[in-house]
């Protein structure tokens, strides 16, 4: 099987801003890859390149083995902008209905795919009375069209509430199980944690970090969190135990450690036997490695 | 050409719901109707039939109302979609921008189309009433009609070209005004002007026929003018009009609106989301 989506050496500048330097990414069928990255770090313009929406400068862009933006690449890629806007005067069943026709569908399906992002109650009903969060899941309805073999969603879980959020993803999963290749954007670092194979950090246009979850962690080498509950009354000599430790303002103990010191400590915490009510040990998130990479890249 | 249906289809939807349809409509009719009365008086002993007095009074009339109803329905066609932030997404769908131009004409036709139908109809009902020998004058109206869809095709196509120039519906709504104020009062202005100041020169009988030709307006003012008096030889309504051959202003209708629809498809190329 052939990549998806294959871009190197990629370089955009606008007038004198390099909006993206040297990316360099491949995305295989069937694979999630998250992309993240502050604001004006190059992400949507990245997608817009994608998509052949923005003329890029440098390098060399492969979307589903076409230019990008050329009509091959158009039938088999699904976007989803950010802040989904749609003409408010037209009802979701419309709207759907003219994207379908657009992409050589039955308009038929029109229904059948609000009802699958939960909209079928308001298809009816004109957009201009939706809120963000049914704007965004008749966005998400349009990315469903025709079997897409690429799936760009810019900040696609923005307007969601929790359970449509999972219910996004599990959307996501399916599609991704049938060979689809997805490259999204976020900001929610915590859902993109488990809900993708690979992670991408695009920092000032350029990409500083690229892997899964666990080796992005390794490399960052950031350091463990332990906090350990003392049993009740034996919080002092706990304290004395475990030189280092920083009391909290709930009772508990801090400890940070590296990766290589923790299996020793956790060890050393486990001696103190019936002193210690519970222990936590919280591995540097996602969040902490962005930081890490965000920031660690001089401009 | 599905894609171009399915746009107009869409676009003929909005349009309905945000009342052009109706706008559009009751305007013709009612300017139709008033027009029609008004030139139900002095007719008389004219040895004209009702029906083409009120055609020649249309005319007139198409060529203010029909340029400002063409580009009211058009500047918003792609700065609209700007700001709305429709127009990233849609530009990803397998259609080109040629397409979604043809599909928003076709609508924005069907509209003007429909509008004229109904009120030149109206006007063309009330001259029978009145008059049943207007009958002979009916190909004049169906050339009134037609002529007035070229004339507003030009005009869709000037207006998409604004719209797609500005990017910003304010802004294209004041560039359509301007564009109005220039082709349909300021130009004849300035021909008018140019014809005292020479009275009969060269300017007169050589640049004055091209600059009629070269505004869709004039051009349309023209060819239904010279049509007519070949028919009724109601003469002396313009020397200008007998002067030029009517094919010449019949190939200036049927160019406009291809020549108009080439530069908003240039210009909206430009426009990146």
């Amino acid at each position: 099987m052939t990549s998806t989506l294959k871009i190197s050496h990629l370089t955009k500048r606008y007038e004198s801003v390099e909006a993206l330097r040297d990316v360099s990414l491949t995305l295989e069928p069937g694979m999630r890859m998250a992309l993240l990255g502050h604001n004006g770090a190059g992400k949507s313009t990245m997608m817009k390149i994608i998509l052949g929406l923005v003329p890029f400068d440098g390098g060399e862009v492969s979307v589903c083995g076409g230019a990008p933006g050329s009509a091959a690449a158009r039938a088999q890629v699904a976007y989803l902008p950010e802040n989904a806007a749609f003409h408010p005067a037209l009802t979701g069943e419309e709207q759907i209905r003219h994207y379908l026709a657009l992409r050589g569908e039955d308009a038929g399906r029109a229904g059948e795919l609000l009802e699958r992002v939960g909209l079928g109650h308001a298809k009816r009903r004109r957009i201009g009375t939706y809120s963000k969060g049914m704007r965004q899941r008749v966005g998400l309805a349009q990315t469903l069209i025709g079997r897409p073999r690429l799936l760009v969603l810019d900040e696609p879980t923005s307007g969601l509430d929790p359970v449509s959020r999972r219910d996004f993803y599990a959307l996501l999963d399916g599609l991704a199980a049938e060979g689809a290749s997805i490259l999204l954007s976020s900001h929610a670092l915590t859902e993109v944690e488990a809900r993708t194979d690979r992670i991408l950090i695009l920092a000032r246009g350029r990409l500083v970090a690229e892997g899964t979850l666990p080796s992005l962690r390794h490399e960052a080498a950031l350091p463990v969190t332990l906090l350990v509950t003392p049993a009740a009354g034996a919080a002092e000599p706990l304290a004395a135990a475990l030189p280092g430790a920083e009391p909290t303002a709930d009772g508990r103990l801090r400890l940070d450690c590296t990766q290589a010191d923790k299996l020793p400590l956790l060890a050393r915490i486990t001696a103190q036997g019936e002193r210690v009510a519970d222990l936590d040990v919280i591995p540097p998130s996602l969040e902490d490695i962005y930081t890490h990479f965000g920031h660690g890249e001089a401009a | 050409m599905n894609r171009i249906l399915a746009t107009a289809a869409s676009e003929f939807r909005i349009a309905f719901r945000n009342r052009w349809v109706l706008i559009a409509t009751a305007l013709m009719v009612l300017f139709s109707l008033v027009l029609a009365a008004a030139g139900a008086a002095p007719t008389g002993d004219v040895g004209v039939d009702r029906l083409s007095i009120t055609v020649a009074s249309l005319t007139s009339l198409a060529v203010y109302l029909v340029p400002l109803l063409a580009l009211l329905m058009s500047f918003d066609a792609i700065a609209g979609e700007v700001e709305r932030g429709t127009l990233p997404l849609l530009l990803t769908y397998p259609v080109s921008r040629l397409q979604i131009l043809l599909g928003k004409l076709l609508a924005h036709l069907a509209i003007l189309a429909l509008a004229l139908v109904l009120g030149y109809g109206a006007a063309g009902v009330m001259a029978f009433v009145t008059d049943p020998a207007s009958i002979t004058a009916l190909p004049s109206l169906w050339r009134l009609i037609w002529t007035s869809v070229l004339l507003g095709a030009a005009f869709l196509g000037l207006g998409y070209t604004l719209s797609s120039l500005s990017r910003r519906p304010s802004g294209a709504a004041g560039l359509a005004m301007g564009l109005w104020l220039l082709f349909v009062v300021l130009y004849d202005l300035g021909l008018l002007a140019l014809v005292v100041t020479d009275s009969g020169g060269a300017l007169t009988t050589h640049v004055l026929p091209v600059a009629l030709l070269a505004n869709p307006a004039d051009a349309f003012r023209l060819f239904n003018l010279s049509a007519a008096s070949a028919v009724a030889e109601a003469g002396g309504i313009g020397g200008a009009a007998s002067a030029i051959a009517l094919w010449k202003s019949a190939a200036s209708l049927v160019l406009w609106p291809v020549a108009a629809l080439l530069l908003a498809w240039a210009a909206f190329r430009k426009v990146t989301p």
